[in-house]
């Protein structure tokens, strides 16, 4: 594989740039492989990296029915953060935090890696004691939080609205410094571009129509390019997961929803931080183009629609301005659409399932694009291993059925509860 | 935006209207044997399949009454809807 740096850069130049090499092949599928992995989003590609890397399982495909950074790894707006309260999601997420502090380094790709602070704001005294309790946990786990008051907060997102008589006045806010945000396509690119060179093959516009399961056990997946045998699958479909669990004969703890993002023009830079409302559900940053990126609540009903509706567009952005009053001064630039894996407890589940060589990876929610590393990290860990790894163990399956929910925020699907 | 038709309203833009999930989900029967699976169905598991999906909404902003809703999950197409008691077959 091409090394990509200042060198490469300036000999490819003399060039005029027509000699670089793909970033990924093209490969016809295989007969027979060790591990395939269903779902070439940000995830899957991250598992077959850490399986190749870490487990030196390089006989691994990932089978992608649309194209590399298409779906959720393309459509989110790119927040990493560990802000959890709970052991299982900021030990699971801290460890995430590193591999993003060396993720460029690692995958020879700038990720634009930007680690501005995230700032959830807080609209009463109450909400101040959660942070305060939040905070405090975060630091037992070694995850770096601070409690702002008002006068703080005013310094740093002064354009935020500060005026008497507001609905939701701002009385101060808890800050993850170490957290920011990356640009979502280089992370997709670049864990394909090191997946590939390691041997997996990558293969696109192939969609999974069927399994091989013989007494209990997975013998091979059937696609719309031919039959592949293998004995162990990972599933990571994100908002399909629903239309394979169902040809697997399986109902899972997840609904399929629609979730909605959308950039404003691009402006002069005004916001360094990403800053979430407290009093709804709204967050915001500014990519390096200018553009202030935002996005908020679900559709709210069952959609595999790859776009939105205006309601709750109209209802996500009343909050922004609420926050930020100089948003409305603003034009839309793009609106889209993604569909979420809503599991019910709104935490993640990386398992062993009953069929012997099935692993699942679903039920990321909001929280999908932050949790790529880690997520593809403990993925390749259980599949390889086939077991869980202790940094995976909470985010079971079987927690449903004994009553052990990891309820960070116990929404999943119903977020009309809060 | 979606337009429900409420049995008892009429035609209703969905801003009136609050989500209720899954209609087909059968609470098991009271002073019965529920096994752990049949809890775990009834309150988690769903199949929230692509395409039709007959789903429970709620009249919020109107009559306040709870109705059934037929829909294409992928389409966001409304075929047809009932009362909550209404036989949908």
């Amino acid at each position: 594989m091409q090394k990509y740096s200042i060198f490469s850069l300036v000999k490819n130049a003399f060039s005029n740039h027509k000699n670089w090499d793909l970033a990924w092949k093209d490969p016809t599928p295989k007969k027979e492989y060790d591990v395939v992995i269903i779902g070439g989003g940000g995830h899957g590609l991250a598992t077959a990296y850490y399986l190749a890397k870490e487990h030196n399982i390089t006989n691994v495909a990932i089978i992608e029915k649309g194209w590399i950074g298409g779906g959720n790894v393309g459509r989110n707006t790119t927040i990493i953060r560990s802000n959890y309260m709970h052991d299982d999601n900021a030990l699971f997420s801290e460890f995430g935090m590193d591999l993003w502090r060396r993720m460029s380094q690692d995958l020879n790709y700038n990720v634009m890696f930007s680690p501005r602070g995230i700032i959830n704001l807080a609209h009463s005294d109450a909400q101040m004691n959660v942070y305060a309790r939040r905070g405090n946990s975060m630091r037992l786990n070694g995850i770096d939080a601070e409690l702002l008051n008002r006068e703080q907060v005013r310094e740093i997102i002064p354009m935020a609205d500060f005026s008497e008589n507001v609905r939701f006045p701002i009385f101060g806010g808890l800050m993850q410094p170490s957290a920011g945000t990356a640009r979502h396509d280089a992370v997709a690119w670049g864990y394909a571009r090191q997946a590939d060179s390691m041997g997996v093959d990558i293969i696109q516009n192939c969609e999974v129509t069927g399994f091989d399961i013989s007494s209990g056990k997975v013998e091979g997946v059937r696609t719309s390019r031919g039959n592949i045998k293998v004995k162990k699958i990972g599933l990571c479909v994100a908002g399909s997961t629903n239309i394979l669990a169902d040809k697997l004969n399986m109902t899972l703890p997840v609904e399929t929803h629609l979730l909605q993002a959308c950039v404003s023009e691009p402006v002069k830079p005004v916001l360094d931080r990403v800053v979430t409302f407290g009093a709804g559900h709204f967050y915001i940053s500014q990519s390096d183009k200018g553009e202030m990126v935002m996005g908020g609540d679900l559709d709210g009903y069952n959609s595999y629609a790859q776009r939105g509706n205006l309601p709750t567009l109209q209802h996500v952005l009343t909050e922004g301005i609420a926050m930020m009053p100089f948003l409305s001064k603003l034009k839309m630039l793009r609106t889209w659409g993604g569909i979420m894996d809503m599991s019910m407890d709104g935490s993640p589940i990386i398992d062993k399932t009953h069929i012997e060589g099935l692993y699942l990876n679903c039920g990321w929610c909001y929280g999908g694009f932050k949790a790529t590393p880690a997520s593809g990290w403990t993925f390749a860990h259980t599949i390889a291993q086939d077991r869980v790894h202790e940094l995976n163990a909470g985010y079971n399956l079987n927690r449903f059925n004994t009553g052990h929910l990891l309820d960070e925020k116990g929404l999943g699907t119903k977020t009309w509860i809060s | 935006m979606l337009h429900i038709k409420c049995p008892h309203c009429g035609m209703r833009s969905q801003n009136e209207f609050s989500y209720g999930g899954d209609a087909t989900v059968k609470r098991p029967e009271l002073n019965k044997e529920v096994s752990d699976q049949d809890w775990n169905n009834f309150v988690y598991n769903r199949k929230s399949l692509r395409g039709k999906h007959l789903e429970l909404w709620q009249h919020l902003s109107g009559c306040r009454q709870w109705i059934k809703v037929e829909r294409d999950t992928a389409t966001h197409e409304i075929f047809r809807t009932f009362k909550a008691n209404e036989d949908n077959s």
